[in-house]
Formats: structure tokens, C-alpha cells, sequence
């Protein structure tokens, strides 16, 4: 029998620019962070990428100032025609450095080299590209002639989607006017900082940007920060629900984008090929280390063994492996506590009954790596189908009618995305209508746009990025 | 010391990406502010009006078709080669119209901030203009805007790039193609700005510039049953009820324009962007 | 080092694993009527374009290289149904292209034999005498191509022709007027009765695929032809624009991918037209691979129809073996 096994294709690792050591970046310049530093792996190997200096709660109130210095002297008045011109060189930078701001990230995550050089690095510039046009046309997003930015805004982003995060953020925020100060995950800092050089490059006034690696303590020290106007955090609920209450009773504005629980929900007739590729995507791309992930799949009864029987087919060709090599389809779990969460989520899958299956594909043997797992036979009432687990681990529970999908779907405390697999429009446009979700991809998933608004209902978090409404978190409106 | 001896620049049409003389082989001496010779100019015929809107119609499905972001950065693309030539146009707008170099200046400054700010109205337009439509019955109903096909421009007479660059460049941020007659006496910058769409992975077609006279060719625009829509901008104020007329008989959407040429170096409205396009509401039923 | 490239084994007409089931209820009542066959055809789950382009596009980004790259190219070679259908095609270009089918690379002997030869019926027998004794198959079209509007009577006729002059495979167009009509019955019946006229020989049914405009339609006219005992379903002509395109062929693999799981028989397909580089031919060979599965990768069962790919695989094989670009001198013209 003919085998056609693909050689290893390694994007090559030189082109990162890796340094030994990096610096927090703080009014314009890489600065000596007084916080102990950290050693950031590559949880593929487990190696040590670089060591990375750290803020400590001075450094955040050094970061701070300078922020707010840019900002009344130099970013408030600056017209936005000028601001856009920015944004737009930003926006070019990423585009022409983003081979190597994939393979940095993919060393950094551990996502495959496939998704951040086709996915996070594009869909990062196109954010700074987009927002760039939003700078000088502000009095026609629908918030009266002349809305005005808050000022110094305070943000805090997930180890998930690093660079793309830190674009969600930075973009909207300096084209409405504000100036930022960023704390990048503790496992992730280094596109961050190397955006920090693309500020540089593109000569953004000094203090406009600041980036701060960290762990949660230093997060926790720029949301209590007095002279900050803004707080906006990417992350998981516990910690969404903390800094909401920290804020309670401030003048600080915040936004949260938090965790989720999606349903992806498959009727019978669904384009069925296409709706596996869609449930495939929607739990397994990012290593399902997505807040949107569809990790409760809800298919019709009906269809429910061929359903799962594809899936299985199909899951078993998805490459497991390096983040560098170009063929690898799903990546190394960002960390050693995280496989533990997920671990022991399965775990609990095991003991609750329901049905395991993992692919048999070959699993690297160093490095975080957990293989893509299928629970069938689950019920609402099991652990696995209400807590996020953040890896590739998908719950399948079955449903009879669209009232039965709907009330299942929207019975969670979780709001962020759904998925919707049918070939009737009307059935379509109904679904959408009745899920309380921030996001609905009808026969698609994991759809992002600059211009497309994302975020949740509920405790998935409030606020929204992307599109005019996400121009709202950063304007005094 | 001898003087050396420039290479003088050929001016020709740009129509489908490329760089024609006029069909009818005539050209017209096109000289500076102070009568001094600079060039001779293509000197645009009928039948490159015909020509220019074929390429125009043909670009349209592609053009119209692209992502907005496609679109935003092909013209941001068009702003980045302006920028790099923005001695050249310096030179060029500073004897066409007769202006120091410092006026000059600025005026090229606001036609470059200008194109960039169109770029980035691309992917926001259907935000702005677009609407989600609030029926009273089991329907989703949206309204989107698409642009309307090939828009004949007169560009303005005085100014040769500010008001030139105003005029083609919300045509093309829509998605619509152009064809364009531009000054007749300062056609210079109009031709070099070919030359940086043709340099800046603009679509051959999807823009075309003719130098010549609108006084001669805007009847063959107005009056072409493949042009969509008409800016009358750089027509003669008595000429413009005879064209408005001509247009009438397809149904053109025709750009309200003022007598005299507007101060270019107001900020635009939407109103250049709204005129091309055409809303396009949908309806579906919601229902199990 | 991977397995060498499969060979053609003889000329089997159905290829399936043992002790095939026989063909279940469901598949037996969809052929029963005109009524059935169209809610059959009707009912099986739907194509999205934007879904199944994507996916498409996305086997396009697995890289090959090295061995890996060599076994494709090879692979590929091997699957070649080396084709000239022009009216201008006379014994001399026949024997030239038959010369190149058994010999593609004079210099490098070691480079794998094509599939087959590919022309119209009159050109059949030349063929036979050219390739006998050396593996490679003839196979010629049929049934009035590539249009395929005349009478049944001369579509039989003209298999007749290809069969008795010694052709191993027959590829024939469907009706596609009747199937825009929906008269999928009288189809199906057509497919039926020329696989009955070809006797020994394999047969491909050409679907056309450009001109059945949308997936769904390439999906239904898979099936169709599946059911009615097609052992090959073919993209297209190549006389119509589009013609073989990733996203059509990795419906046609999941065609038979399924119809595998559903009645354990092993069916083929085989994109002809538009195919003109070893980039594409590779991506082709990994939607196989991912899509209908590593069993399809063999000549039994994919096929390319091409004619000027045959080169580049040659000019990259040259590539490969040699370490350095090659240059078009390099390769023979036929």
C-alpha cells in the first residue's frame, strides 16, 4: 500500500531574530524593568527562548506617566489625520516583518506556523489597517460630531492570540485618540515586544505605546492605577469578574472579553462535509484555545452516528506536532498548567460517562502536546459541558428540534459565539435571532474582520471589538 | 561648463493600463502659468472616450468584486508612490498653475492626505451607509450599498491634482471605475498620477485619464448608454444643463456640483461617496 | 524513503476489496424510478462554496519536499493519462505521443511509464499497435465528446469503435442537457448502457463539471454515475472552461470516499484540463490523500488528463534528481 508521508518542511527559525534578552518598552525606549525577570519556553521543546525583563509596580507608574504625558502634549492634539498616518505605517511594518513576527509567535504560543502566518499576523495588520481609516472620520461612527478618546487606557491580553490581541487592543484605542499601556501574557511577551520595535520603526511618539511584561500582579497594579481612564482585559471570567469588581464605584471604563462555552450546532440538513470541517476549525484550530471555540457540538439525533463518524475520520488526519513545520495542524499546548487543566477536565469527562475518543495520530514525546479528543454521549449536566476547558477536547451532546437546540445552546452563564449548520436560511436567520450570543457564524466558523464587531453576552464579557461598535470602548461617548 | 540637456517626458492617455496617444493622433501645446511651452498633450478624441469606457466596464466586475480591504490597500498603495513622487508633483503643480513652490507644497500634501483618507473609507462605508432594517414582520431586511459601475468625471480645471484626486478618488474607494477628462490646460499632474496608479497595483481599466477638452468629449460621456453616472465638475457652467439633459436619457445618476470650483482644500463630506453608490436592500424570512 | 510509485494493476474493470457487500437497500431503491433517483439525488446533504473552496484551498499549503517531493512527482508521472484530442490529430502524432507515454525522460530511464494514452476512437488502433507490450493503457473517449448531443444510437456506436479496435479504458461525456433538465433517469440509463457496451474495458464518466455550474450539481452527478456502474468519474473535457479545479475534485474524492464506506467498492477519479504544473498536480495527489485516503493513491484509482503537465513533472523530477533548476530544452516535445 503506497504511502505518502510528507518530509518535514521547517520554517526556519533564524528568521525570528530571537535575542537572548528583552526589555519592557516604556516611553519609546526598550527600559530595564525592576521586576524579576522571566524565561519564556517554547512549549514545544520546553526550552528557554529568551529571558525577558519585567515591570514592577514603579515601572507601571513610570509607564503610566509617560502615557499620560503623550497624551495631553503630543496624541490628544494631534489631528487624526496624522494619527491615521501612524496607524497606517504600524499597519505596513506588520505586513513586511511578518514572517518573522509568525515564526516568533509560533516559538512563543506554540501554535502551528499554518495559523499565525496565515491567520494572526494578517488579521493583526488588517486590524491597524483598518482602524487607521476610523482616526480622522470619528464624527461619522454614529457618536455625535466630535467624540473625544478617554485617555490613558490600561490593557491586559491573553497568551492565546498574542500579537492579534495586542492588535484588538492597541489599534482601536490609539485611532480614537487614547494612549495605551499593555501588559502582554506572562507566556507570551515576545511579539509584543518586538511590535515595540515596529513602534520605533514607524516613529510613533514616545509614551503613546508602553508594554509591560508581567505576571498577574503587574495586571492587577495597572488596573488599580489611579490616573488610568480605561481598563480593557482579555482573558478568562474569574479574573474578568476580580477586575470588574476592583473597578466597581471608579470612574474607569471597562470592557472584558472572557471565556465561553459555544455551541456549534448541526442539523441534518447541514452541508455535512463542510459542517465537519466547520466543527473541526471551531474546536481544534489554536489548539482550541479560543474563547469562541465551538466546543459543545450540538448535533440533530438524526444524524448523529454518521456525524461523529466523519468526524472521527476526519479528526485522525489532522497533524499533531513542531508549530514550525508548515504541515502541523495543530500545535503544542501553550503550557505545563494549562495540559493540566485540560487533563484534568478529560478526567472528569472519564468519570462522568461519556464517551472518549482521541486520534491516533503520533504525539511528539517532549513538549506540551495533549491530542484532539472527541467526548461523545455528553449531557448538559457534566463538567465537560459546562466548564471551559481551552484545548482540543470537544463535547458532543445531541438535540431534537430547534427549540431543544436553542434552549440547551443558551442554557450556560457563557454568551461569546455559536455555530449554526443548516442549508435553511430561514432556519438560519431564526437561530440567530433566538441565541444569546455576541457572535453567530452560520455555516462558517472562527470568522474574524476588523470591521466585523466581537464580543459576548452575559459572563462572557461586555463591550465590543471590531467595526464601529468596538470604536465605543475607547471614546467618552 | 555645459548645461545639461533634460530627456523631456512624452505626456500620453492612460486607458486600460496602459499608455496610448489619442486615436486621432492630434495633440494640443500645453504651456505654464506664464505662457511658457512645457508639453504637448494627447488631445483626447471621441473615440477614446469609447475606448476608456470598454476598459472602464471591463475592470468594473473585478474591481467591484474585491474585498473593501482589498481595495483599501490597493489605494493606500496609490498614497505611498504619491508620497515618493511628491518633489515631482511639487514641480509639475507649482508651473501648471503658476504657484510658488510653497503653496505648491501644500496643496500636493492635502492631495496625498486626501487619497489616504478615501483609502481608508473602503471598509466603512457599508457601516456608515448600510443598515440593518427594522420591518414589522418575520424578516431580516438589510440594506447594503454597492458601488454603481462606471462613472464618467470631468475633473476641475484649476486645480490639476488637489481637485483632480478629489474627484476620481471616492469613485474608485466605492469600487466603481472612472473615466476622466481632466484639465485642459493644466493636464500635466493628471497624466503623471497615471503613472503612479499604473505603478501601484491598481487594476488596468479600473482608472483612465484622458487629457483634453471637456467641452468636446463631456457630451460623448454624458450622453453614453454604458457610463452609470456623470460629475460635470470641470464642464462649463453653460454646458452643464445640455449634459444634465444628455444624461436623462440613461437615466444617469448626475453629481450636483457648484457654479464656480469649491475651495479644494476644505475637508470632503460623504457626499462624494453616497452619489456612486446604489442600496441594495435584501429580505428573509426567520423561521424554523 | 517512501514505497516506490504504485503501477497500474492490468485491467481490472471495478477494483474492490474482497467479498464486497452487495449494494445496500437505500442505494438499490434510489435507482428504482425517475421519481426515486431525483429524491435520492436531491436529498444527499449540500455543498457550501465558501466551506469546501477553503478547504481546498488549505491542502494547497501542505508542503512537500524531499522524499516526500520525489515520491509525488513520480506518483504523479505513473498517473498520467498522456491525452491529444485535436482534429488536426493524425498516426504520426499518435505514435510520437505513445513513444513519450513509455519513454518520458530518454535520459533518465529511471522516471516512471504514464498511465495511459488518451485519444478519439479513429486513433485507437494506432495506439494499441504503438504501446503493445509496454503497460501503458489506452484509453479513448467516446459517446459523441465532448459535447455528447447526438443520438444514443451513435454514442453506442461510437464506443463500439474504441472497444473493438483494443482500448483498455473508455471515457465517455454524460448528457449534461438532460441533467439540467433533471431527466436524471435517462442519465443514468446512457451511463448503463455504454459501461455495457465497453465489455472488458474500464469506464470513466465524464461529468463536465464546468458546465454543471454548481457543486451540488457535481456532488448529484457523482453519485449518479457511481450508481450507474461508472468505475472513474471524470472533472471534465477539457474543451470547456473551467475545467478540473481543486474544489470539484475534492467533491468527486468525497464521492468516492463515501461510496467506498457505503458499499466497500473502490471507485476512481480523474481531473483532466487546466492541470499544467507539478505545484498543482501535488496538491491534487494531498486532497487524496486527506479526502478519499491513502488507498486511492495508485493509477487503479486517480488519474490525471493532462498533456503539457507531463513536462513540468519531468523538468521537476530533473530538479529534484539533478539539485538545480532545469530548463525546458531538457524535456522532450512531442
Amino acid at each position: 500500500m503506497p504511502v505518502f508521508e510528507y518530509a518535514p518542511a521547517p520554517e526556519s527559525r533564524a528568521i525570528a531574530n530571537l535575542k537572548d534578552h528583552y526589555k519592557p518598552f516604556v516611553n519609546g525606549e526598550f527600559v530595564d524593568g525592576s521586576g524579576e525577570p522571566l524565561k519564556t519556553i517554547n512549549p514545544a521543546t520546553e526550552e528557554v527562548l529568551a529571558e525577558v525583563g519585567t515591570a514592577s509596580k514603579s515601572d507601571v507608574d513610570t509607564a503610566v506617566k509617560a502615557a499620560r504625558k503623550a497624551y495631553t502634549g503630543v496624541w490628544s492634539k494631534m489631528p487624526g489625520t496624522e494619527r491615521a498616518k501612524y496607524l497606517f505605517r504600524i499597519a505596513r511594518l506588520i505586513q513586511e516583518r511578518s514572517r518573522e513576527l509568525a515564526v516568533l509567535e509560533s516559538l512563543d504560543n506554540g501554535k502551528p506556523i499554518k495559523e499565525s502566518r496565515d491567520s494572526d499576523v494578517p488579521t493583526a495588520a488588517a486590524h491597524f489597517f483598518y482602524h487607521a481609516g476610523w482616526a480622522d472620520k470619528l464624527e461619522y461612527a454614529g457618536y455625535g460630531p466630535n467624540p473625544q478618546p478617554l485617555g490613558v487606557a490600561g490593557q491586559i491580553i491573553p497568551w492565546n492570540f498574542p500579537l492579534l490581541m495586542l492588535a484588538w487592543k492597541i489599534a482601536p484605542a490609539l485611532a480614537t485618540g487614547n494612549t495605551v499601556v499593555l501588559k502582554p501574557a506572562e507566556t507570551t511577551p515576545l511579539t509584543a515586544l518586538v511590535f515595540a520595535e515596529i513602534c520605533q520603526q514607524a516613529e510613533l511618539p514616545p509614551g503613546v505605546v508602553n508594554i509591560l511584561p508581567g505576571a498577574g500582579d503587574i495586571g492587577a497594579s495597572i488596573v488599580e492605577h489611579a490616573d488610568i481612564d480605561k481598563i480593557a482585559f482579555t482573558g478568562s471570567t474569574e479574573v474578568g469578574k476580580a477586575i470588574q469588581r476592583e473597578v466597581a464605584g471608579t470612574a474607569k471604563k471597562l470592557t472584558l472579553e472572557l471565556g465561553g462555552k459555544a455551541a456549534n450546532i448541526v442539523f441534518e440538513d447541514a452541508p455535512l462535509d463542510q459542517a465537519i470541517e466547520g466543527i473541526v476549525n471551531g474546536i481544534f484550530f489554536n489548539q482550541g484555545h479560543v474563547c469562541c471555540a465551538g466546543s459543545r457540538l450540538m448535533v440533530q439525533e438524526s444524524i448523529a452516528e454518521e456525524v461523529l463518524e466523519k468526524l472521527r475520520y476526519r479528526v485522525s488526519t489532522l497533524r499533531i506536532g513542531d508549530p514550525l513545520d508548515k504541515n502541523t495542524d495543530i500545535g503544542a499546548i501553550n503550557s505545563a498548567e494549562q495540559l493540566a487543566k485540560i487533563q484534568g477536565l478529560v478526567e472528569a469527562g472519564d468519570a462522568e460517562g461519556a464517551q472518549r475518543w482521541t486520534s491516533p495520530c503520533p504525539v511528539p514525546d517532549r513538549g506540551f502536546f495533549f491530542a484532539p479528543t472527541v467526548f461523545a454521549n455528553v449531557h448538559q449536566s457534566m463538567r465537560i459541558a459546562r466548564e471551559e476547558i481551552f484545548g482540543p477536547v470537544l463535547s458532543v451532546l445531541t438535540f431534537r428540534t430547534p427549540d431543544e437546540a436553542v434552549t440547551k445552546a443558551n442554557n450556560t452563564p457563557y454568551g461569546l459565539s455559536a455555530g449554526i449548520w443548516t442549508e435553511k436560511g430561514s432556519r438560519i436567520l431564526w437561530m440567530a435571532n433566538q441565541l444569546r450570543a455576541g457572535v453567530v457564524w452560520a455555516n462558517t466558523f472562527n470568522r474574524f474582520d476588523p470591521a466585523a464587531p466581537f464580543g459576548g453576552y452575559q459572563e462572557s464579557g461586555f463591550g465590543r471589538e471590531g467595526g464601529r461598535t468596538g470604536l465605543e470602548a475607547y471614546l467618552d461617548v | 561648463m555645459s548645461d545639461r540637456i533634460s530627456v523631456a517626458k512624452t505626456y500620453k492617455l492612460y486607458v486600460g493600463g496602459k499608455f496610448p496617444r489619442s486615436e486621432s493622433g492630434r495633440v494640443y501645446p500645453v504651456a505654464d502659468a506664464k505662457g511658457k511651452f512645457l508639453a504637448n498633450a494627447a488631445h483626447a478624441s471621441r473615440k477614446d472616450v469609447r475606448d476608456a469606457v470598454v476598459a472602464a466596464r471591463k475592470a468594473f466586475p473585478g474591481w467591484s468584486a474585491a474585498t473593501a480591504y482589498n481595495r483599501g490597500q490597493v489605494l493606500y498603495r496609490v498614497a505611498e508612490v504619491l508620497e515618493g513622487r511628491r518633489d515631482q508633483f511639487i514641480a509639475e503643480v507649482s508651473t501648471s498653475e503658476g504657484l510658488a513652490p510653497k503653496k505648491a507644497e501644500s496643496l500636493v500634501d492635502a492631495a496625498i492626505d486626501r487619497w489616504v483618507w478615501y483609502a481608508g473609507w473602503t471598509d466603512k462605508i457599508a457601516t456608515v451607509l448600510g443598515a440593518a432594517n427594522p420591518v414589522a414582520g418575520p424578516y431580516f431586511s438589510f440594506t447594503v450599498p454597492e458601488p454603481t459601475g462606471v462613472v464618467g468625471i470631468l475633473a476641475p480645471q484649476q486645480s490639476s491634482l488637489l481637485g483632480l484626486v478629489s474627484v476620481l478618488a471616492p469613485v474608485l474607494a466605492t469600487g466603481s471605475t472612472a473615466v476622466v477628462v481632466s484639465s485642459a490646460d493644466r493636464p500635466l499632474p493628471a497624466i503623471t498620477l497615471s503613472e503612479v496608479l499604473a505603478t501601484s497595483d491598481v487594476p488596468g481599466g479600473v482608472a483612465n485619464i484622458l487629457t483634453g477638452r471637456a467641452s468636446e468629449l463631456g457630451s460623448w460621456l454624458a450622453s453614453h448608454g454604458d457610463v452609470n453616472a456623470l460629475d460635470p465638475t470641470g464642464a462649463a457652467v453653460a454646458d452643464r444643463p445640455g449634459l444634465a439633459r444628455e444624461a436623462a436619457n440613461t437615466v444617469k445618476r448626475v453629481l450636483t456640483v457648484p457654479d464656480a470650483e469649491p475651495d479644494w482644500t476644505v475637508a470632503p463630506d460623504l457626499s462624494r461617496l453616497r452619489r456612486y453608490l446604489e442600496a441594495k436592500t435584501v429580505w428573509h424570512p426567520l423561521g424554523v | 524513503m517512501p514505497d516506490p510509485p504504485p503501477r497500474l494493476s492490468g485491467m481490472t474493470a471495478t477494483t474492490s476489496t474482497s467479498a464486497a457487500p452487495a449494494t445496500p437497500a437505500p442505494l438499490a431503491d434510489a435507482t428504482r424510478d425517475e421519481a426515486s433517483l431525483r429524491r435520492f439525488l436531491l436529498g444527499l446533504p449540500g455543498v457550501d462554496q465558501v466551506g469546501v473552496e477553503q478547504r481546498a484551498a488549505g491542502l494547497g499549503t501542505r508542503s512537500i519536499k524531499k522524499d516526500a517531493k520525489r515520491w509525488a512527482i513520480d506518483t504523479a508521472i505513473s498517473m498520467v493519462d498522456l491525452t491529444t484530442l485535436e482534429g488536426a490529430d493524425t498516426r504520426g502524432k499518435v505514435r510520437a505521443l505513445a513513444a513519450k507515454a513509455v519513454r518520458p525522460d530518454p535520459e533518465r530511464q529511471d522516471a516512471p511509464r504514464v498511465a495511459a494514452v488518451c485519444v478519439y476512437p479513429d486513433m485507437v488502433a494506432t495506439a494499441v499497435e504503438a504501446l503493445k507490450g509496454s503497460g501503458v493503457h489506452v484509453a479513448s473517449v467516446a459517446t459523441g465528446f465532448p459535447a455528447g448531443r447526438t443520438s444514443r444510437e451513435i454514442k453506442l456506436a461510437d464506443t463500439k469503435i474504441a472497444v473493438d479496435a483494443g482500448a483498455h479504458e473508455v471515457d465517455m461525456v454524460i448528457d449534461r442537457g438532460a441533467f439540467l433538465e433533471g431527466r436524471y433517469m435517462d442519465v443514468f440509463q446512457e451511463i448503463q448502457a455504454i459501461k455495457a457496451a465497453c465489455g472488458d474495458a474500464h469506464l470513466k464518466v465524464i461529468l463536465e463539471t464546468g458546465e454543471l455550474a454548481t457543486y451540488d450539481n457535481v456532488r448529484r452527478a457523482s453519485w449518479l454515475a457511481l450508481l450507474a456502474g461508472g468505475d472513474f468519474i471524470k472533472t471534465s473535457t477539457g474543451k470547456v472552461s473551467p475545467a478540473a479545479t481543486l474544489p470539484v475534485t475534492h467533491i468527486m474524492l468525497q464521492a468516492v470516499h463515501d461510496w467506498h464506506v457505503t458499499t466497500g467498492e473502490l471507485r476512481g477519479v480523474k481531473p483532466a484540463g487546466g492541470i499544467r504544473t507539478t505545484k498543482d498536480a501535488i496538491k491534487y495527489l494531498v486532497a487524496v490523500h486527506e479526502v478519499a485516503g491513502e488507498q486511492w493513491l495508485t493509477p487503479d484509482l486517480f488519474r490525471f488528463g493532462a498533456s503539457s503537465l507531463l513536462n513540468d513533472l519531468l523538468l521537476q523530477r530533473r530538479t529534484q534528481v539533478d539539485g538545480h533548476y532545469s530548463g525546458p530544452d531538457y524535456v522532450t516535445v512531442d
